[in-house]
């Protein structure tokens, strides 16, 4: 009888256990669930009272995101989605692209080069990006007013590069730190220069993590409101802050237009959680928690 | 051979000497451009002498073949222009009394802005209620997520996809769970008061009464960030050894006893972590609280942020909310420096 409780996997689940766990998670999942409904909806179904679990699904508020033409009581009203939606998506690759290219080399070099110092310095870059975003932008809004940088891409890319810098390091220096240093030794061994140790060693073993730095830093500067509402202009403005304005506008909330941005959001989101499972906690803590 | 060193050694000297009279330049030129010139040219001039320093700096650190400073600087210059040279001129700002909108030159006032601060009783009452909304949000997480964990630390049929589904609220935008509980708690559509409204008869205003509004910001946030503990207690759960349950199931220990003598001492460090990075980022709760009422009813969930949002660019006094906003910077220094230090201690008892 013992034998057999012993032999039994102590992480199997009971049966029942996962109809617990499914219903459990349906239930958290709910608030996305509506959201992914409501983009279905007519303007009045919407808003509807009691809700419609069942009504006759239209496409209409994901033709409105891109057509920039929405109909509002018989008038035609810009929504202008589609140019907020190329700034959001153009600020984002923008910047992680030039953040990943530096902080990758600041992690390698905190990495495999160690300064005077170097823990300091990792404590400051990571302290930067803990900072309440209301004490960095006081001063850059003022700096950006003056030398006319504010509602530029070139402002706002350089702001966002800097916001992802400090995690693109934490990220990377944690993925450089795991690898294996008798490959590179071996490597040097051999005559290969420093430079080639790092392209040719170094870099192809952290390609996973390097997409993994690119997809949470497209993520958290998608997802960024405050820098973006105080810095952006008509011409960048990103969806957040857009979607921020359509809440207090003046026309009533275009709730099934909001729920189709956030819905056409979703699927991307939805697949890294799905696919980055494994990277996700590092993601989540800046590279602070590996595991 | 002694020929090329000495001449090594001159060209180091020379490039260490550069290095040395360039940030001694910078040093000098900088405060009197800030001071002389107008905004517009005094930002260039500082940036042309800092960018003179990295220059210089680099070029010493090539030629001592430091590749780990060549390495570091271009992400420490963009770092210093875009957060450091901004977070040291809004410290300069908090000691004069300055307005955003104003043309007059900022006078000179001293500590009275962080004086002023400090015995406004507006100041307080925000930052009581960005404690208690804290404590509430941060222990609700904790709560919900260590239970999510203990649900999802068996293996089961589906347990991908239904983790994918519990994981989606963390990767959503503040702007859409703001605008999304907004929609949820509205009195007459929303799905919050039609709900009650079944048992009631009456529309339910969750957001009209402090305490309400207060329940409905801590449920939207903590329900965004329960799935963040989760991940945490989740990593301490699956690096259990199975042979210590075992073990402890031969022994017939009571499930509270396996809890406390095994599970956790696993996940002790990484709950720690958990809560202080809740914390700070619950100390910073703007996003959610702006979108969902404003703070309101009145100012009543004005969280401490929001009310520096609010002073400095509504009201347009740039200096006091500097003054306030590094006190806040003092705070996120201060937990920043544990939750490292937690960091470092949970890798030295791994190694």
């Amino acid at each position: 009888m013992a034998a057999r409780v012993v032999s039994r996997d102590v992480r199997q689940a009971r049966p029942g256990w996962a109809a617990l766990a499914t219903v459990v998670s349906l239930i958290y999942f709910f608030p996305v669930f509506w959201i992914i409904l409501t983009a279905f909806k007519t303007y009045n179904d919407a808003l509807a009272v009691p809700p419609q679990w069942l009504f006759t699904p239209t496409l209409d508020n994901f033709f409105s995101v891109f057509s920039r033409a929405m109909t509002y009581q018989g008038a035609a009203v810009d929504t202008g989605f589609d140019l907020f939606f190329f700034n959001s998506i153009f600020i984002a690759m923008t910047s992680v692209a030039i953040a990943l290219v530096i902080g990758t080399a600041a992690a390698y070099g905190f990495s495999r080069y160690p300064l005077k110092g170097n823990d300091t310095y990792l404590f400051i870059i990571l302290t930067t990006r803990m900072l309440p975003p209301i004490v960095v932008i006081i001063p850059i809004f003022i700096m950006f007013r003056e030398v006319g940088l504010s509602g530029t891409y070139v402002g706002v890319i350089l702001l966002y590069t800097a916001f992802n810098l400090p995690f693109t390091i934490w990220m990377m220096k944690s993925f450089f730190d795991e690898l294996s240093r008798e490959v590179e030794d071996a490597a040097r061994m051999d005559g290969s220069s420093e430079v080639k140790v790092f392209f040719k060693v170094c870099l192809p073993q952290v390609i996973p993590g390097l997409a993994a730095t690119a997809v949470f830093g497209l993520i958290l500067t998608w997802n960024e409101y405050l820098f973006a509402l105080l810095l952006t202009g008509v011409e960048t403005r990103t969806v957040p802050v857009a979607m921020g304005q359509t809440i207090g506008g003046a026309i009533g909330v275009r709730w099934g237009l909001l729920a189709a941005i956030e819905t056409l959001f979703l699927i991307p989101v939805v697949a890294v959680t799905f696919l980055l499972q494994n990277q996700l906690l590092r993601g989540v803590t800046f590279g602070t928690v590996k595991r | 051979m002694t020929v090329a060193a000495s001449g090594v050694r001159t060209r180091g000297a020379f490039l260490a000497l550069a290095w040395s009279l360039a940030l001694v330049v910078a040093l000098v030129v900088i405060p009197l451009a800030v001071w002389l010139l107008p905004g517009n040219a005094a930002f260039w001039v500082s940036l042309a002498a800092a960018a003179l320093v990295a220059f210089t700096a680099a070029a010493f650190a090539y030629g001592r073949r430091n590749n780990g400073a060549l390495l570091v600087a271009p992400a420490v210059a963009l770092l210093v222009v875009m957060n450091i040279f901004p977070l040291l001129w809004s410290l300069g700002l908090s000691f004069f009394r300055y307005k955003a909108n104003s043309v007059q030159p900022p006078a000179w006032l001293g500590i009275n802005n962080f004086a002023t601060v400090l015995s406004s009783p507006d100041v307080w009452d925000r930052l009581r209620t960005t404690g208690l909304i804290m404590v509430l949000t941060v222990s609700c997480q904790l709560v919900v997520g260590f239970l999510l964990a203990l649900l999802f630390e068996k293996q089961f049929r589906g347990r991908r996809v239904l983790l994918m589904l519990v994981l989606t609220p963390m990767m959503l935008s503040y702007v859409a769970v703001g605008a999304f509980f907004r929609y949820y708690y509205e009195p007459t559509f929303g799905l919050l008061s039609q709900f009650v409204r079944l048992f009631t008869g009456e529309p339910f205003l969750l957001l009209n009464t402090p305490w309400g509004a207060r329940a409905g910001i801590v449920f939207a946030d903590a329900w965004m960030w329960s799935p963040f503990v989760m991940l945490l207690v989740l990593a301490g759960l699956v690096s259990v050894p199975a042979y210590l349950y075992e073990a402890a199931e031969i022994d017939r220990a009571s499930w509270w006893r396996r809890f406390r003598t095994i599970t956790f001492p696993y996940i002790r460090g990484l709950l720690l972590l958990a809560l202080l990075f809740r914390t700070i980022e619950a100390f910073k709760l703007f996003d959610v609280v702006f979108l969902l009422n404003e703070g309101g009813p009145g100012t009543s969930n004005e969280t401490i942020a929001l009310y520096i949002y609010r002073q400095s660019f509504q009201y347009n006094k740039t200096s006091y909310a500097t003054a306030l906003a590094y006190i806040m910077l003092f705070v996120v220094v201060v937990l920043t420096n544990l939750y490292l230090y937690a960091v470092n201690r949970r890798a030295r008892e791994a190694a």
